[in-house]
């Protein structure tokens, strides 16, 4: 079995002399197990590919200490971490076919013929390679090229994690599709430890186990999908996951209720008077409110677009806008007033930023 | 691209060369022509000879033919030996060049130092250096007893020039080298590591594949020049002993300046040309078509 | 302005990079290219601007050819994928350098620039040089370069791809807004569906180098003519299967066949190809009704408030949105039912003979 323990990992650059350092990566403690498919997930500069760089070696934290399983590696090279990686844009072996390519990291391990082409056809099996295996590799186009980096970063099945920093940017859509679940079978079917570095959301929920959202050098939250998505730790996560992210609206809030310059939202708990002088606001996901031709909560349409699948509307609200989904029989227009419904359970409470969880009775 | 300004003007910056180009090369060019087809009996009055000076010139049997052959075999050889030499030479250097801090531009200035050099100076430089009574490199091969003598053996003479060449055109290919491996992605050797391949097995299948195209690029250069070598070799050992480092250009300028034999010179002045044109433009066809069916 | 593309091609030797294109763009009018890598999109925008000339067909601004004018001369400004800037020049003087080759009065530039930096939030960084920049701030400055100049044609290609998720989500938004003010013809290619249909306005579906379907971005999604553009108008992937109908029966993927008019109801026999969406995929256990077809469930995509379950049905994978939080364990039986009345019917030849009746909208979430 193989874990990997990041103990109070941090990263700073010396700032000047007398100032405070520059965190890159704030502290962090967690424990990723063998098996399990995370995501590190935030914008650019939040430190997601600094964390990754720790673990696979380029950069030593300046705090804490790296553990797999129970072996510090925190100083130890790369080479002899015994992890594998693929990038964002393909690194291939121009030389090499593309079977050549993916049997490399074995070759250089000194693995023993038959069972290096095993393992190769094995995984030209599950990433569809096998009618390529005799190819130069370098005339491929980009995709397949991108599939004989996962390829080469999966072929071994030693390795205490797999590490992927961001290797769908130059895939197609329609690709992405296939490749990110082509990605998740090959998870299921090798049980190997799987750490993947995004900003793109969607990329991160459908292909993690759990997901680790970042912001300028902090984690702000680690959970599930579904977590992240009904239960933002921070505003933060709550408009970074989902499209549209979560509608905020600053608010004052008594009991079970909270209220939006006049306009009243149940909670659907009881919550404690927020302390004076905080920043309170409730959000609400566009995906769990309604927009109907009457009834609810009167708003006013600023806008529609239609998405194919769903309608959303923009509307004005207590001096800010929000965004909801409009229902299936609703005829509205910009203009319109509409009925807001919100489903209960659905409203949050948000108190400088943090989710605050209510009492429910 | 869209926002590329035109502006008709720019065409007064250009006449100016146009027309230098036209006097420095084409003018010239047409009278060495003229000068092929023609022969003299003195006086400046000239007759028409049709190709018979291209005749005696490709035919190995006359005296002007065997001479012509044997400087281009001689020219042949130089530029395979020394790109034989200045190619791997000039790779290793780029390889151990620095990759960051002051000490990148030290050592590239190092480099290039020699290529700043005049030609004629460089010719001067070695002919003294390998003078056997005061040259360091001739005095003291001969003092640790390894007969070495420019002017006299035929090896000497070869083994100083190839010599030169290489310390004064190494650092060209080194520079252009290390211009190539500078723009490979940092990821490809942060992969290279992961997967744990070798040092040899860095270069063998990411540094000179990605080197491809900019050494295709150092070849002809470095084949053009030394194909036309003439300064150098000038001043080291003015084409000998003998025949020995006669080269073509030596030739071209013994039979056109010391026999004022104008014909002749015109005809291999023209078919020196065509030579380098043809090898040139056949080496880059098969370089470029290489890269195409690699790429398929 | 007009600009019309009619019977336009591209040969390079003997591949037809941009067969015989006739598209026409109104002034004021946004105008969305959809379709996949290498289907032709940047080559139509080269073509557009005059950087490229057709092989045939002709370019027409206003009705007159332009196919002799040089593109210095047209009024055309575009955005690339990768972020193009002036590497020594001042974001300032970036966004300016258009105006300053047109040789404007400086007031002019300055009120120009200060317009167009302010809606571009650029006002920050104008002493700075682009390498100080973020990417997102970057392709800001190029934006406001192309907007400073008040081209009639505006040609964005990509221009967020290379961002990050949420900025692209942003600057989406306020693209649009931005160049509607100007009264330009703005065409803006992608490669995704939903961009696509969040940009609205009209989408002309580009495959292999053929315009596949033209019309306003909503109706193309809804009913698209041929199976080329309802696949490039489909993320993600549609799901499709072939089936021959022939007197009373229709064949099946899996084999088999089944009473032909509850699939293909009043169709005359013939091949025909099925397609649907995965929202019209719907995911049980296995029930054995007659239109579910069943298979293996081979991996579960979460994303946030709905799943994505790929199901192996044998003659290939197909995709079920399901809303909420579903852990479908890989292997586990499942079956996928699909409606009548909501799959796309092709013939043969991949055009379209029936599509699902235009329903406003679901209540499931798209992440």
């Amino acid at each position: 079995m193989a874990s990997i323990t990041l103990d109070h990992i941090a990263h700073a650059y010396p700032g000047a002399p007398g100032a405070a350092p520059h965190y890159a990566l704030k502290p962090i403690n967690h424990v990723w197990q063998q098996g399990r498919a995370y995501a590190l997930l935030g914008p650019s500069g939040c430190g997601k590919t600094t964390l990754l760089n720790i673990i696979s070696g380029l950069v030593i934290p300046s705090e804490g200490r790296l553990l797999f399983d129970a072996t510090d590696v925190t100083r130890l090279s790369t080479e002899k971490r015994n992890i594998a990686q693929v990038f964002q844009f393909p690194v291939i072996y121009d030389t090499m076919t593309v079977a050549e390519n993916l049997a490399f990291p074995l070759k250089n391990r000194g693995v023993e013929k038959n069972a290096i082409k095993r393992r190769v056809d094995e995984i030209a099996d599950l990433l569809d390679l096998r009618p390529v295996l005799g190819r130069r590799a370098r005339g491929l186009t980009a995709d397949a090229k991108q599939k004989i980096s996962l390829g080469r970063g999966l072929v071994r099945s030693d390795v205490s994690a797999v590490l992927f920093d961001e290797p769908l940017t130059v895939i197609d859509p329609a690709l992405k599709w296939e490749l990110r679940s082509k990605l998740k079978a090959v998870h299921q079917a090798l049980d190997l430890l799987m750490i993947y570095v995004t900003h793109d959301q969607v990329e991160a929920l459908t292909f993690a186990d759990e997901v680790v959202v970042m912001k300028d050098g902090a984690v702000l939250q680690i959970g599930t999908p579904a977590e992240l998505f009904e239960r933002p730790a921070h505003s933060f996560v709550g408009y970074f996951i989902g499209s549209p992210g979560m509608n905020f609206l600053p608010a004052t809030v008594a009991g079970r209720e909270a209220r939006v310059q006049g306009t009243v939202f149940d909670l659907g708990a009881s919550y404690a008077a927020p302390a004076n002088g905080a920043k309170v606001e409730i959000g609400f996901r566009p995906d769990y409110a309604m927009l109907h031709a009457n009834g609810g909560i009167a708003v006013q349409m600023l806008k529609v677009e239609d998405l194919g699948r769903r309608r959303l509307g923009r509307f004005a609200i207590g001096g800010g806008e929000a965004i909801a989904t409009l229902a299936a029989d609703a005829d509205l227009q910009p203009g319109d007033t509409a009925g807001l419904t919100i489903e209960p359970g659905h409203v949050h409470l948000f108190v400088d930023d943090l989710r605050v969880e209510g009492a429910r009775a | 691209m869209m926002d590329k300004p035109w502006n008709n003007r720019a065409w007064l910056f250009v006449v100016p060369v146009l027309i230098i180009v036209l006097f420095s090369s084409l003018v010239p060019m047409m009278t060495v022509v003229n000068y092929s087809v023609q022969d003299t009996m003195g006086q400046n009055n000239f007759f028409w000879n049709g190709v018979a000076w291209f005749q005696g010139l490709l035919d190995p049997t006359t005296d002007i033919g065997g001479r012509f052959a044997s400087a281009l075999v001689r020219n042949l050889i130089f530029s395979i030996v020394i790109l034989c030499l200045e190619l791997p030479l000039g790779i290793a250097v780029a390889l151990c060049i620095p990759k960051q801090g002051w000490k990148v531009g030290a050592t590239l200035v190092l480099i290039a130092l020699p290529l700043l050099i005049p030609w004629t100076v460089v010719g001067t430089i070695w002919q003294i250096f390998a003078r056997q009574d005061i040259g360091l490199l001739g005095a003291a091969l001969n003092a640790i007893g390894i007969h070495y003598n420019d002017t006299q053996d035929p090896t000497s003479a070869w083994a100083t020039i190839v010599i030169m060449d290489v310390w004064h055109w190494t650092g060209m290919i080194a520079l252009l080298s290390y211009a190539g491996l500078k723009a490979i992605p940092d990821a490809f050797y942060q992969a290279a590591r992961i997967d744990g391949a070798s040092r040899w097995s860095v270069f063998r299948n990411i540094e000179l594949p990605k080197l491809q195209k900019v050494l295709v690029i150092a070849v002809l250069l470095r084949f053009m020049e030394s194909f036309m070598i003439y300064t150098e070799p000038s001043v080291v050992t003015g084409g000998g002993p003998g025949e020995a480092t006669s080269f073509l250009s030596l030739d071209l300028v013994k039979i056109a300046l010391g026999q004022v034999d104008l014909g002749n010179a015109a005809a291999m002045s023209i078919v020196y040309y065509l030579i380098t044109l043809t090898i040139c433009y056949v080496f880059f066809t098969i370089m470029t078509q290489l890269d195409q069916r690699k790429g398929v | 302005m007009s600009l019309e593309l009619r019977n336009v091609s591209l040969k390079q030797g003997q591949d037809s990079i941009i067969d015989d294109v006739s598209l026409l763009f109104e002034r004021g009018t946004m105008n969305v290219l959809l379709g996949p890598t290498l289907a032709g999109k940047t080559t139509l925008m080269r073509l557009m601007a005059g950087l490229d000339k057709p092989t045939s067909g002709d370019v027409l601004v206003d009705g007159v050819s332009v196919l002799q004018v040089p593109v210095r001369r047209r009024s055309v400004a575009m955005v690339y994928q990768q972020f193009v800037n002036y590497p020594s020049l001042t974001v300032y003087e970036n966004i300016a350098s258009p105006l300053r080759v047109a040789g404007l009065p400086k007031a002019e530039i300055e009120k120009r620039v200060a317009d167009a930096s302010r809606v571009l939030r650029l006002d920050p960084f104008l002493k700075r040089l682009p390498a100080q920049l973020s990417g997102g701030q970057q392709q800001r400055t190029a934006i406001a370069r192309a907007l400073v100049k008040h081209a009639e044609l505006v040609l964005l290609d990509e221009p967020l791809a290379n961002l990050d998720y949420k900025l692209r989500e942003e600057l989406r938004e306020e693209l649009p807004k931005l160049f509607a003010a100007t009264g330009t013809i703005l065409v803006y290619a992608t490669t995704e569906p939903t961009e696509a249909l969040l940009l609205g306005g009209t989408t002309a579906t580009l495959w292999q180098g053929r315009v596949t379907q033209v019309g306003p971005t909503p109706s193309v999604y809804r009913s698209p003519a041929n199976i080329d553009a309802a696949r490039v108008f489909s993320d993600p992937p549609l799901n499709e299967f072939t089936t021959t109908l022939s007197g009373p029966r229709a064949t099946l993927p899996r084999g088999g066949d089944i009473d032909a008019q509850s699939l293909l109801p009043n169709l005359p026999d013939g091949i025909y190809r099925i397609g649907f969406r995965v929202e019209d995929a719907k995911l049980g256990t296995v029930s054995g009704a007659p239109l579910a077809f069943p298979g293996q469930v081979a991996v579960t995509e979460i994303s946030g408030s709905e799943s994505f379950v790929h199901l192996d049905i044998g003659s290939g994978t197909w995709v079920s949105l399901v809303l909420g939080v579903h852990d479908w364990k890989p292997g586990a039986p499942a079956e996928i039912r699909i409606d009548p009345a909501r799959i796309f019917v092709f013939d043969e030849g991949g055009r379209l003979v029936r599509a699902p009746e235009a329903r406003i909208a679901r209540t499931s979430a798209l992440v």
